[in-house]
């Protein structure tokens, strides 16, 4: 091949490269953007302030208070769940099992399977569960639905962090005196503690934005949830049940639910980025 | 025995138990679904429910094959717009794109990845329904813009950052003295990239696609808003389609009032895990294997 053919394929791919990588870019901020455009202009107090009043969707007065405080109250309580599961499953398989046993391969592989499975699988299986232990369609059925979808997001997040705690910082604690759970606890889990906030957040991120694994589970109610038991409505549930009127007015009040959505998404993922580098620049590792 | 002795072995206990359960929940959520869709199974056989093509819940007929069709062509569709894009861009990212672009890019392509599938479903709605409405006559064809080809596209995006975000890390674990041979006897950027950098990470690449096919073929609220959800095989990319995560979805509510209705749907979503699982296990163990050869 000719020096200038090579060099002529080599051009035609940087291009093509460029290209690509500007149409990921580009379509992220055409999302945004769209989002931004449609949904401000709809934005106003009442929505964020109220709950849907009589008549909210055939375009009367109201807001999406009680799906903002759902959401909220919903991935608050399915993170907390998934946190009671993944922490001490990320400890034991990187402090109790050494970091390359059979049985900590085999938990970083089941957690990234669970991690590839739909959301709206975890909603059929979280509505199994539900019916088996006799809830209904509620807070805390939903709860559970999204702890399961995020459990898998949360401990492999933890896990990479946890991963590169040196084996000396464990065997320092050791040799002090340690037992394992208190290393766990006082050493490792401190040392991490930006990585597991970190994880928390993506994990929470996921679960405010999940709609296909409520959908089974948690209900709807046009009531802020007040306690486990009752339905509770969600910001991404919200945003399709508004788009789903007939009535522009109602469409509208869908777009402006959207980018709350996220901006919420934004913020959270911000806030995570900007604990990650803080952490990046105080680690010892 | 010490106190504190005696607190560690229990929580080594209690904690063995709690690794135990993600490798028990795949298994828990297989047989859950299988033991939910026993009374359809049990009237009808597994080949019926999967080949039939009449769907009339209220006539008993339960056929799965349009939606699984819709869902395959779904699928495919965004694949091949979604494979070249995101290989070419990560292949960018990794071998030639300056430090700083590179820092600035990778932070969006995460962000793109935490975008709830709502708000995508929106934009969807807004901008590809009527663009591919819009384009449906330069192909002679007329399409109402909810359509395979819409679907196609939003599920396009919403995998750019799943193969992206794989493939780097496989392009990040070939060796650089591999690339520094290359380009010592002559070979242009390109050559290197084509030949050693794409060949050492051939495994690794097919994963990230394998990945990325699951993601897209079990993605729901998304695909449902913009894909008109027509219960027939589709003819063309302008034809609307109805994906079995769809089915699931608009279905929940009244599948509980029609007999086996429940049953059809759940072995629906059986299906949509089976299929997932073959394909992520799959991904997951060429990577593992490929990340034992790496070291």
């Amino acid at each position: 091949m000719g020096f200038r053919r090579r060099k002529a394929e080599e051009t035609i791919f940087k291009v093509l490269m460029i290209g690509s990588t500007v149409l990921v870019t580009v379509s992220l901020l055409l999302i945004l953007g769209t989002i931004v455009v449609k949904g401000f202009p709809a934005l106003n107090l009442a929505m964020i302030t109220q709950a849907p009043k009589g008549g909210y969707y055939l375009g009367k007065e109201g807001g999406v208070l009680n799906a903002i405080v759902g959401s909220l109250e919903l991935a608050g309580g399915a993170t907390l769940l998934a946190l009671v599961f993944s922490l001490p499953i990320v400890l034991y398989i990187n402090l109790y099992k050494r970091k390359k046993s059979r049985l900590a391969v085999f938990t970083r592989f089941s957690l990234d399977v669970l991690w590839g499975i739909p959301s709206i699988v975890y909603g059929a299986f979280g509505f199994i569960l539900m019916i088996m232990i006799g809830l209904r369609t509620s807070l805390l059925a939903g709860i559970i639905a999204v702890a399961l979808l995020e459990l898998p997001i949360m401990a492999r997040a933890m896990d990479e962090v946890m991963r590169l705690v040196p084996q000396a910082l464990m065997d320092a604690s050791s040799s002090l005196g340690a037992t394992k759970l208190e290393t766990a606890f006082r050493v490792v889990t401190r040392q991490c503690l930006p990585g597991i906030i970190t994880a928390i957040l993506i994990a929470f991120g996921r679960g405010i934005g999940d709609a296909a694994s409520v959908l089974f589970t948690a209900g709807f109610s046009d009531r802020i949830p007040g306690a486990l038991l009752q339905p509770a409505a969600t910001l991404p549930l919200a945003i399709f049940f508004q788009l789903g009127t007939p009535y522009p007015e109602v469409q509208e009040r869908a777009y402006a639910s959207a980018a709350i959505l996220t901006i919420v998404i934004l913020v959270i993922s911000l806030l995570s980025r900007w604990i990650g580098r803080k952490f990046r620049k105080h680690s010892v590792i | 025995m010490s106190k504190r002795l005696l607190k560690d072995l229990l929580a080594r206990r209690a904690m063995f138990f709690l690794t135990a359960v993600p490798g028990v929940l795949v298994l828990l959520m297989l047989l859950g679904l299988l033991g939910r869709s026993q009374s359809i199974l049990a009237l009808h056989s597994f080949g019926d429910l999967l080949f039939g093509s009449s769907w009339h819940p209220l006539k008993g007929e339960f056929g799965l094959f349009p939606f699984l069709i819709g869902t395959f062509w779904v699928t495919i569709a965004a694949m091949i717009l979604a494979v070249p894009i995101s290989l070419l861009s990560a292949i960018y990212l990794s071998e030639y794109a300056p430090k700083k672009i590179r820092e600035t890019i990778k932070p969006m392509v995460d962000l793109l990845a935490g975008i709830p599938s709502v708000v995508f479903g929106v934009w969807g709605m807004l901008m590809i329904v009527p663009l591919v409405a819009k384009i449906a006559p330069w192909f002679n064809s007329y399409s109402s813009g909810y359509s395979v080809l819409a679907g196609a596209i939003v599920l396009a995006i919403m995998v750019f950052p799943t193969i992206i975000h794989v493939s780097l890390e496989v392009f990040a674990s070939v060796p650089q003295t591999l690339r520094d041979a290359s380009l010592s006897l002559g070979a242009t950027k390109w050559e290197t990239v084509k030949h050693v950098v794409l060949r050492k990470g051939l495994a690794g690449i097919l994963a990230s696609v394998a990945l990325g096919f699951s993601r897209a073929f079990g993605e729901t609220m998304a695909v449902l808003m913009v894909v008109g959800n027509i219960p027939k095989i589709p003819k063309s990319l302008f034809d609307g389609a109805y994906p079995l995560p769809a089915l699931l979805a608009n279905n929940y509510g009244e599948m509980m009032s029609i007999p086996l209705y429940d049953a059809a749907l759940m072995l629906a979503a059986l299906l949509l895990l089976l299929i997932v699982l073959i394909f992520n296990i799959g991904a997951r163990i060429i990577l593992i294997k490929a990340e034992r050869k790496a070291e």
